[in-house]
């Protein structure tokens, strides 16, 4: 609703995440990466999407029930909105900061909640917005200029 | 195939289109049109899985024939140390070289001592290096060429340091042309090669101009000739070629040979391809950036399962195992010379390694991404089940095949089916299925129609 004219030239795909599903953690973005380099999106602009995207679809696998990895290409930019149902985030001003992370002990012994997710993702996108209720999700929507 | 940029040749009169070489390719370089296999030549990474699986041995390796040699003056046999591994326990590598000798080459060339070399050369590069990690070995060319192909990414972390084989044939041709007084060109260096890719990194060096070796004979090949040659019991020339030889470089042809002789803290040994592609992903999401070091082999074992061996691959480990007890681990080169090549770039490769990704759609980006569109299109009509009847190896590349106008749509034989029953207009039967197909897919396409709308 936010692009309303999503220009002709473009391709938009959505990918199922599912929280704690740690067997697939990461698939939904490496089928994006697949995608673009058939595009023939540069490789630096490729691994900044990817990369911010990773950081987003781990944020649903490690704090999430389930939720959504969409985007859409178009000549001019590539956008990603992940959406999840999970517990949302209570201070976004907070999580933006290098460093700090609500992850449990378990996650973080699996080498994850370093609290550089939201950070990576910011350092990587060209735009970014977050939106979030406590109890019921949260949205995290980028892009990438080609 | 005539630039030979492969090292793999499909039969055409052996082949009968089976379709299991299809199913194996890793990267998807297969297909079978008209009934016959045939290799994309920009996908293929020379892996060799197509040899071992063809069930009508039509896909053949292109090493080269003893008789190709004849335009050199003095021919140097450089095995790879795993034929040291191919015969019973008694034989020893001085025996085998001493047969190679029999069997026809001029002279011998021992490759484990260029492995020790090796690895004190990544000692030395690694004293220095400041770069991103982990660094990737690139001694198996098939692992090289799945970086250029479908890897790119991942192209700095390859180890920037000369293969065993070439340093050996390197040595070999110096000290031969000193002693016989002929120049270089003149001698031939010729690999005895586990695997076919050795072969194309020795057609077609992918980080220099030009290889020092000359060409390759498979261990297949020269296994019964060897055999009967050490039958005749005539004595061997002890310890000729193996003085400086030890433990160290004899284990580079077992998985994990080669992190044993580095003195590194954080390594990881990795073989057979699909798990070395999912330790790349894992690098490419930018994970495993603390480890140091990370061997990788195409072939399960390590490179004495290369498909142009003979012995099992894990009774070859045994025996290599045996070996490096009775050579013992004491390193045999001396440290200071190799820090000497090594200050001289003698191990050094410093050209960059081309990179060859699978092409997009289209040139233009507005126009890839409409064929992007007609691709998923394509495929969400599609059965899905990848039966690889069409030819391609499963619906989504023959989405792309399509696309690529490199197929037609009706290759498929489900949509053929659907069209045909649709035209014919309801013969009883196959308009019940194609009725109920034509649902189906119409489902799916909604489905995905609707599926994010509103999230742009």
């Amino acid at each position: 609703m936010r692009c309303p004219m999503a220009s002709e030239t473009s391709f938009q795909q959505e990918f199922a995440i599912e929280g704690g599903d740690f067997n697939n953690a990461g698939r939904a973005s490496s089928r994006l990466r697949n995608i673009l380099k058939q595009i023939g999106i540069s490789p630096l602009v490729i691994r900044r999407v990817s990369t911010a995207s990773y950081e987003a679809e781990m944020n649903v696998v490690l704090y999430a029930r389930r939720g959504t990895l969409s985007f859409m290409v178009t000549p001019e930019k590539i956008t990603i909105v992940v959406e999840d149902e999970g517990q949302g985030i209570a201070d976004i001003g907070l999580a933006m900061q290098e460093g700090y992370s609500t992850a449990s002990r378990e996650i973080r012994e699996m080498g994850f909640g370093a609290g550089m997710g939201l950070p990576n993702i910011k350092k990587n996108a060209d735009e970014l917005e977050i939106s979030s209720e406590v109890g019921l999700g949260t949205t995290v929507r980028f892009s990438v200029k080609i | 195939m005539s630039n030979r940029i492969h090292s793999l040749y499909i039969d055409p009169g052996k082949c009968d289109g089976r379709m299991a070489c299809l199913r194996v390719c890793p990267t998807e370089a297969i297909r079978v049109r008209g009934g016959k296999a045939r290799i994309l030549e920009d996908r293929c990474i020379d892996c060799g899985e197509c040899i071992t699986t063809c069930p009508s041995n039509a896909i053949v390796p292109l090493t080269d024939s003893f008789t190709d040699f004849s335009k050199f003056q003095h021919v140097v046999a450089i095995p790879s140390p795993v034929l040291y591994g191919q015969f019973s326990d008694i034989v020893l590598p001085d025996h085998i070289l001493s047969a190679l000798r029999k069997i026809g080459f001029d002279d011998v060339g021992d490759v484990a001592q260029a492995c020790e070399l090796v690895s004190m050369a990544i000692e030395e590069f690694w004293a220095q290096y400041q770069g991103p990690r982990p660094v990737i070995s690139a001694f198996c060319p098939t692992i090289v060429r799945l970086i250029q192909v479908r890897f790119t990414d991942l192209s700095e972390l390859l180890l920037p340091i000369e293969s065993p084989m070439e340093i050996a044939a390197r040595e070999v041709k110096l000290k031969k042309s000193k002693e016989l007084g002929l120049s270089q060109s003149r001698i031939g260096a010729i690999y005895v090669t586990p695997c076919p890719a050795k072969m194309v990194a020795i057609r077609r060096h992918p980080r220099k101009k030009k290889s020092f070796l000359d060409g390759a004979v498979s261990i297949a090949d020269v296994y019964g000739p060897l055999l009967s040659a050490m039958s005749d019991q005539e004595a061997v020339i002890e310890g000729r070629e193996m003085r400086k030889v030890s433990g160290i470089g004899l284990g580079w042809p077992i998985l994990g040979g080669v992190i044993k002789s580095l003195k590194l803290k954080n390594c990881l040994a990795v073989s057979g391809l699909s798990e070395v592609i999912r330790i790349f992903e894992e690098i490419e999401k930018g994970k495993l950036r603390d480890v140091e070091f990370i061997e990788c082999r195409t072939c399960p074992a390590g490179c004495i399962g290369g498909s142009l061996t003979v012995e099992n691959p894990y009774v070859a480990r045994s025996k290599i195992v045996k070996l490096l007890e009775i050579f013992g681990e004491q390193p045999q080169q001396n440290t200071d010379y190799i820090k000497k090549l090594y200050r001289a770039k003698y191990f050094l490769l410093d050209e960059k390694l081309q990179l060859r990704p699978v092409r997009p759609l289209a040139e233009d980006v507005s126009q890839a991404i409409q064929l992007m569109k007609q691709k998923q299109g394509i495929y969400e009509g599609l059965p899905k089940i990848d039966c690889g009847a069409c030819g391609s190896p499963n619906c989504m590349a023959f989405a792309e095949d399509v696309v690529r106008k490199e197929a037609k749509l009706t290759d498929c034989i489900f949509v053929l089916l659907e069209r045909q029953s649709a035209s014919s207009g309801g013969s009883g039967q196959s308009a019940e299925h194609g009725g109920e197909k034509a649902d189906d897919s119409q489902g799916r396409r909604r489905e995905t129609r609707f599926k994010g709308k509103n999230s742009f």
